[in-house]
Order: structure tokens, then C-alpha cells, then sequence
């Protein structure tokens, strides 16, 4: 064998990596691989996702987000979904410009996927997460334009037996949060609503209608944000994610907790 | 300079033919069984770790036998180009024929160009979409032959008997436990020895299932399903 061939074998750790392989075969397909320019005035043009958050509880991690994108002070689109499935033991919630942020949930499929077939093991949820930030990191040019990616990940760590969330900056650095974390727009008036409601240990119905209080008050507080639509019937999407899978809260769930807790708040006031 | 010897282009191609068919006859069988919801795989192969059998794709799966390098290598080379596909277009677009055909255009280069052939013979195996829509089984030899089957398919050193075996034995719309059970049959047409769930590696593609119909079933289902009716 020639040093080239051994090195091929023995020394390419990425021959499970799917980005590689783009990187290799088709590099036209990564995102992001403009140089940075200054931030431009189009950028706010562009479709913007607002708010995704992610709870633990005691069977893992409960992931929301609400379902409109803005494109400047116009909705662009009223039923978005902004939480993706990465595999069955984790989810991907993204915030920021919709179009690159979506390419990239995609790709991080492809990625996690690939690397399981190719291996035949499926990637440790520390892998995932590490492999995220480094997908967040080459979209740091755009970012510098004003395209940020800054999503959540979230999943169940089989071997710690644990929920756990993950959020990122746009250099691709990675922090791990304890309790629970929402991005985009309205992140902070979720986080600020979910400070008051969290209790370790919750179960599913009370994670969930912590969640929900918490996107409805991102809702009120924030323009981008989008709250129950009665009319068209729109409610936030969520997702559980816990030792048997990655799973949907069903919409008939979600709308009536909604609405209960709509009724509530109109009793308060 | 010593000239080297002539040998007719069709001589080399017997002994590159029998070289290869030697290579795989030396191995053990796979079969594949359409079912009711599916495509079955059995393969004996008594490791749990170096799998003969595997995923690449929603509805596609992949079958080897011979040398283990040799179809881990065309494995590989199928999910990167399954999952390449169904990145720049959409899964839909991730079809069997195409990849049968890229197996097919590589062994067939392969043996005519190198010295040594590939000693393998593959399945790739899709499942249709729904109930009525025809399942589909590839198999392409160490030349770049392709066929495709109906049915049934066997590949490996007694890919003759069995194929003799299940042409006389199966029947459409089995259950996946009958499929199973004759699968098992049909590997110990040649041998004496009874097969447990130790022997054996099985994977279906399941088109009840959601979006990634593969999956391998494991020892304990197994050794249930196969004692199943005795």
C-alpha cells in the first residue's frame, strides 16, 4: 500500500462524516461558504425564525417553539415548524434566518444519520452536540452578514439516562444548560417566563404547560414572536424527547392546554 | 527484458470467473423473502458485530457475501451515495435501480480492469412504498451482472440449492414469521447442523414503519419468532 492509502484507512477519522463528503465531492452544496462582508441592509429581508425553547422533566426534554417567521416587520410565514428530529434520541430547535438555519437542520440529519450507517453505532449525544458546534462555526462568515444560525439541541443521553440541552453562540461555541434554555427573539422573555415556572422533576403535563406559558409570553412581549392563532388554528409545535424515542405532542393536546390556559389569563385580568 | 507470456483475453476471463466464484462459494448463503409487509434478509453468519446485512437508505438495504472487505468497502461507497442523493434532491429520489446499476458499472470495471476481481456477490433491496407497489430485489454478481428477482433471492456458496429449495417451497403473501421459518430452511438445505438464532443475522425492511423501514431483529425476537410454530 502506498502512504497515501494508509493514510485514507487509518488516519482520515472522517470517513463517517457526511460534511466531509460534501466537502470533498460537492462543495457547492455546504452552506455558507461566502466570504464576510459588512452586515447588509437586505438582511432583515430575509425570513427570520423567532422562538424555540427547550425544558427538562423527569422522563428527559420537551422541546417548543412557536410557529410564525417574520422577514422584517412582516410575518413571512404563520406555520413554520422549528423543531426537527435529529435522530431518534435528539432534536434540533433553530432560530435565526430561516432559510440557512433549515439547510443546516437538514444537513445535521444527513450527518448523524450517515455516521450511524457508516459505523453501524449511532454517535454519542456529546458527539452530536460537538459536531453541531462545528457546523455552527463554518457558518461564522455568513453569520458576520447577519445570517445567524443559533439553534438548540436537546436529546436523551442513554448512557447518563439523562435529558439534556445544549446552546450555542454563532462562533460555534457550545454550553450545556441544566435546566432549560429558549433562543431566537423572544428567548429572553421565554427564559424570564420559564425562570418563574421551572421546578426540577416535572412531569410531562407540567413541563408542558410551563412551556406554553412561556411561549405566550414571548408572544405578548415580543413583535417576531407568534401566539395561538384561534382563528386559523395554529398552535405552538412540541416535541418529547425521553428513553423511547423522539416524540410529538399531539396538536389536539397542545390547543387544549392552549386554550385553558388562554381562559385562565382572561380570568386574571 | 523478458517478454511477457500472451494469454487470450478470453482465458483470462474464465480464470478471473472461476477465481472469484471459488472466493464466494467458500462463504455462507444469504436469502432474501418478499412477505407480507416486506422484504426479509437471513444471512448465517454466527458474529453479532461484522454484519453481512445492513441499511442504506429509507427503504433500502444491502446484502454481502465473500470477502468481508470487499463489500464493506461497496457498502460504504452505497450510503455516500444514497445520502449525497437524497441531501442535493429529496429521500424520494433515493431509488434501488440507481444504485444497483452503480454497483453493477463498479464490479464490472473492477473485474474486467484489475488483476483480481472482487470476490462478492450483493443485494440491494427496496421495498415498495405501499401495499400493491412491486418490491424490488437486485442482485449483481462479481462482474457487474445484474438480475433482477422475484420473490426470493439467494446468493453465497449454496446459492444453488436453496434457490432450487425455495422455487419448490415458497409461496406469495407469507407472514414474517412463515418467512422467517423458511428462510432458516432453505440456509440448512445444504448442511446437517440445525441453525439458531446464535447462526443467524436477520434484518426486514418493514413498509409499516416510518420513514427508516430497516431494521435488524435481534436474537431474543428472533429465537420467539423461530420456535414460534413448533
Amino acid at each position: 500500500m502506498t502512504d497515501e492509502q494508509w493514510q485514507a484507512v487509518f488516519a482520515n477519522y472522517s470517513n463517517a462524516s457526511f460534511v466531509e463528503l460534501l466537502r470533498g465531492t460537492s462543495p457547492h452544496l455546504l452552506p455558507a461558504l461566502g466570504a464576510g462582508a459588512p452586515e447588509d441592509p437586505m438582511v432583515s429581508a430575509v425570513p427570520h425564525g423567532t422562538t424555540v425553547l427547550a425544558v427538562r422533566y423527569r422522563d428527559g426534554v420537551l422541546m417548543a417553539g412557536d410557529r410564525q417567521a417574520t422577514e422584517g416587520f412582516q410575518v413571512a410565514h404563520r406555520t413554520i415548524d422549528k423543531i426537527y428530529k435529529a435522530d431518534d434520541l435528539s432534536g434540533i430547535g433553530i432560530a435565526g434566518a430561516a432559510g440557512p438555519s433549515m439547510e443546516m437542520a437538514r444537513l445535521f440529519q444527513t450527518e448523524v444519520e450517515h455516521y450511524e450507517k457508516v459505523e453501524g453505532d449511532g454517535l454519542s449525544l456529546e458527539g452530536k452536540a460537538n459536531r453541531l458546534a462545528q457546523m455552527i462555526r463554518m457558518n461564522l462568515p455568513a453569520a458576520m452578514q447577519g445570517l445567524i444560525v443559533i439553534p438548540i439541541f436537546a436529546g436523551f443521553d442513554e448512557k447518563a439516562g439523562v435529558g439534556r440541552i445544549f446552546k450555542y453562540d454563532i462562533t460555534g461555541g457550545r454550553y450545556e444548560e441544566a435546566e432549560y434554555f429558549a433562543q431566537g427573539s423572544g428567548g429572553k422573555d421565554a427564559r424570564d417566563s420559564l425562570k418563574k415556572r421551572y421546578r426540577k422533576d416535572m412531569n410531562k403535563e407540567e413541563a408542558l404547560r410551563a412551556t406554553l406559558e412561556a411561549l405566550l409570553d414571548a408572544a405578548e412581549e415580543d413583535i417576531g414572536t407568534g401566539g395561538p392563532d384561534l382563528i386559523r388554528g395554529i398552535f405552538p409545535t412540541v416535541k418529547t424527547i425521553t428513553r423511547s424515542g423522539f416524540g410529538e405532542v399531539p396538536d389536539d393536546e397542545v390547543r387544549r392546554a392552549c386554550e385553558a390556559l388562554l381562559v385562565e389569563r382572561k380570568g386574571r385580568l | 527484458m523478458p517478454l511477457p507470456y500472451y494469454v487470450s483475453p478470453e482465458q483470462m476471463m474464465k480464470d478471473k470467473a472461476e477465481y472469484a466464484r471459488k472466493g464466494i462459494a467458500r462463504g455462507k448463503s444469504i436469502v432474501a423473502l418478499e412477505y407480507l409487509d416486506g422484504v426479509l434478509l437471513v444471512a448465517e453468519n454466527p458474529s453479532t458485530l461484522l454484519h453481512k446485512i445492513s441499511e442504506i437508505y429509507d427503504r433500502i438495504a444491502f446484502a454481502g457475501v465473500g470477502k468481508y472487505n470487499e463489500f464493506e468497502n461497496l457498502r460504504v461507497a452505497g450510503v455516500r451515495h444514497a445520502d449525497l442523493k437524497g441531501y442535493s434532491y429529496s429521500r424520494g429520489d433515493v431509488t434501488g435501480k440507481a444504485l444497483a446499476n452503480a454497483y453493477s458499472q463498479a464490479l464490472g470495471n473492477i473485474f474486467t480492469q484489475d488483476i483480481k476481481p472482487f470476490e462478492v456477490e450483493v443485494l440491494v433491496v427496496e421495498v415498495a412504498e405501499a401495499n400493491g407497489a412491486k418490491n424490488e430485489i437486485f442482485h449483481i454478481l462479481y462482474d457487474g451482472t445484474i438480475e433482477d428477482e422475484h420473490n426470493y433471492a439467494a446468493m453465497g456458496g449454496q446459492a444453488d440449492e436453496i434457490r432450487r429449495f425455495l422455487k419448490d417451497n415458497y409461496r406469495e403473501g407469507l407472514s414474517l414469521q412463515e418467512a422467517l421459518q423458511l428462510g432458516v430452511r432453505a440456509l440448512m438445505v445444504t448442511q446437517n447442523k440445525a441453525l439458531t438464532e446464535r447462526d443467524l443475522e436477520v434484518a426486514v425492511l418493514d413498509r409499516t414503519k416510518e420513514r427508516r423501514r430497516f431494521r435488524r431483529i435481534p436474537p431474543e425476537a428472533l429465537r420467539q419468532l423461530l420456535e414460534g410454530s413448533k
